[in-house]
């Protein structure tokens, strides 16, 4: 009964609000390079859906990679920041100023290092610098909230340093990377649509590039188009983490256990 | 078992103010089979006597000495310290796992430990299904899964309810008592209950506050015990006595 209403009620508000779209844009002669209907923007969804699709991809690959390498290797120094204060003490300063230093001003340094003939790869790791920081902060928080006494008990039983992480650092740190890379996922794909505007005409043929090239054209209702796949994008890559979220800590964490 | 002579601990020592001193010249001795009681005011240091005992620190000064060598220990803290990702059974598993034991016999070992402190057919349950009184049942059991000669335990019931308690206390010393031969378990039990020391050690050590040191050393007469029974008030009399005045 929940979980119908928790399904039925937005998609009410969502068809409302079309609805009254649609009227809106008839009823005030509304003209399309302004706004267009919801019913044009489907139109210009189906015409162009095998380009639209090929441009999904493109951008889907990029959010993708971008997103893998940022939680590998955010994941991979976390450990070393969580097994070395003075590891941590060098380096941490400068995952901040990567954090706070806008990647926008820095994407159209690192196309002209990598190279338009290599746009992929570029785009993809700005993509990944956008996305890095939340998975590193909160797996070092994560792999340093280990129970001191579990941590003990395991020393006073002989473990490793290796077997300390396995066992009780990094199973306590999961609900924290999870979390990390929730905001991480959404990040990657805003980051790779960073890269795709700055990477401009060259050979970026993504959903942001498509959104640039229509609004160019003023064809308004392929750039709603474009705009709505992202969104769903957007949408799909949330929902696909919350629910391997659910489904690795159901049995255990706090935050996942249904009351 | 085990003497300890003239330990000092002391923590954050480079402090302006010197750090707080837990334990100065304490010295005591543990022979086999008995179930010594720690018993002192919170902050008198016998949980830190207990670590340095564990050898999970060193102390600042003084010697730990084990004649027939070390032991193996196990060791139950205040809280159940439990993996609350994995179940029971994982769970007591734990040391065999460090240990490398395979895994069928480390699972047969597991269920063993937890029929002992009553969980039969608990090996699949996690620790958020289990109540307070159970998740220290199964501390206990993986802190006997290895088999230890010497079990420390620091406070374990403190944090449950008067009849969880109590049932922990019988099972406890019944584990103690049926050990294969009369010396085979050594317990150390730090606590600040006197019915608790009471009720089941056969010798009862107290402490002072701190910086720790042994105030009494009071030797009780083989159990079993009842409580409330006039015996019994009459051991809890004499513990409580030996209290230092600033912990009454």
């Amino acid at each position: 009964m929940t979980r119908l209403r928790d399904i039925l009620l937005p998609l009410i508000v969502l068809a409302a609000l079309l609805g009254f779209w649609e009227w809106k844009v008839a009823h005030d002669a509304i003209p399309p390079y302004v706004l267009p209907a919801p019913s044009a923007i489907a139109r210009a969804l189906a015409e162009n859906f095998s380009s639209l699709m090929a441009s999904l991809a493109t951008t889907l690959t990029v959010t993708l990679l971008a997103f893998l390498a940022a939680t590998a290797s955010a994941l991979a120094l976390a450990i070393l920041f969580s097994e070395s204060r003075t590891v941590e003490r060098t380096f941490h300063p400068y995952a901040v100023v990567l954090q706070v230093t806008p990647i926008v001003a820095i994407a159209p340094l690192i196309l002209l290092w990598i190279g338009y003939d290599r746009v992929t790869l570029a785009e993809t790791l700005i993509a990944a610098l956008v996305a890095f920081f939340p998975v590193l902060s909160n797996s070092t928080l994560g792999l340093r909230s280990a129970d001191f006494n579990l941590v003990d008990l395991m020393r006073l039983y002989g473990a490793s340093r290796l077997q300390i992480l396995w066992r009780v650092r990094l199973p306590t740190a999961l609900p924290f990377l999870l979390s990390g890379m929730k905001t991480a996922g959404g990040l990657s794909l805003i980051g790779t649509v960073v890269a795709e505007f700055v990477a401009g005409s060259g050979a970026a043929t993504g959903l942001a590039w498509r959104i640039v090239e229509a609004g160019n054209r003023l064809e308004i209702a392929t750039m709603f188009a474009a705009l709505a796949l992202l969104a769903v994008t957007g949408v799909g890559i949330y929902a696909a983490l919350s629910l391997l979220e659910y489904w690795l800590l159901r049995r255990w964490h706090e935050s996942a256990i249904a009351r | 078992m085990l003497s300890l002579s003239a330990i000092s601990k002391r923590f954050s020592p480079t402090r302006k103010e010197g750090g707080t001193e837990a334990l100065r010249d304490l010295s005591f001795g543990v022979a086999d089979g008995e179930f010594v009681s720690l018993l002192g005011p919170s902050g008198c240091g016998k949980s830190t006597a207990l670590r340095l005992i564990a050898g999970l620190m060193p102390p600042d000064a003084g010697t730990i000495a084990w004649p027939n060598g070390k032991p193996p220990i196990g060791f139950v803290f205040q809280d159940a310290t439990l993996m609350p990702w994995t179940d029971a059974q994982s769970n007591v598993r734990l040391p065999l796992d460090l240990q490398h034991v395979p895994r069928a016999e480390g699972n047969a070992r597991a269920a063993t430990a937890l029929a002992r402190v009553g969980l039969c057919g608990f090996e699949r349950a996690y620790p958020r299904e289990l109540s307070g009184g159970m998740k220290m049942r199964v501390s206990i059991a993986r802190a006997l899964v290895t088999r230890p000669r010497l079990l420390l335990l620091d406070e374990p019931f403190a944090a449950l309810d008067e009849p969880a308690r109590a049932a922990l206390n019988d099972d406890l010393l019944r584990l103690w008592q049926d050990a294969p031969d009369q010396k085979s378990l050594t317990v150390i039990f730090v606590t600040h209950s006197v019915g608790e020391s009471a009720y089941l050690s056969s010798r009862v050590l107290v402490m002072t506050p701190r910086p720790g040191r042994i105030a009494a050393d009071i030797a009780l007469p083989p159990g079993p015990r009842r409580r409330l029974s006039p015996e019994f008030l009459e051991i809890e009399r004499r513990i409580a006595a030996a209290l230092p005045a600033a912990a009454a």
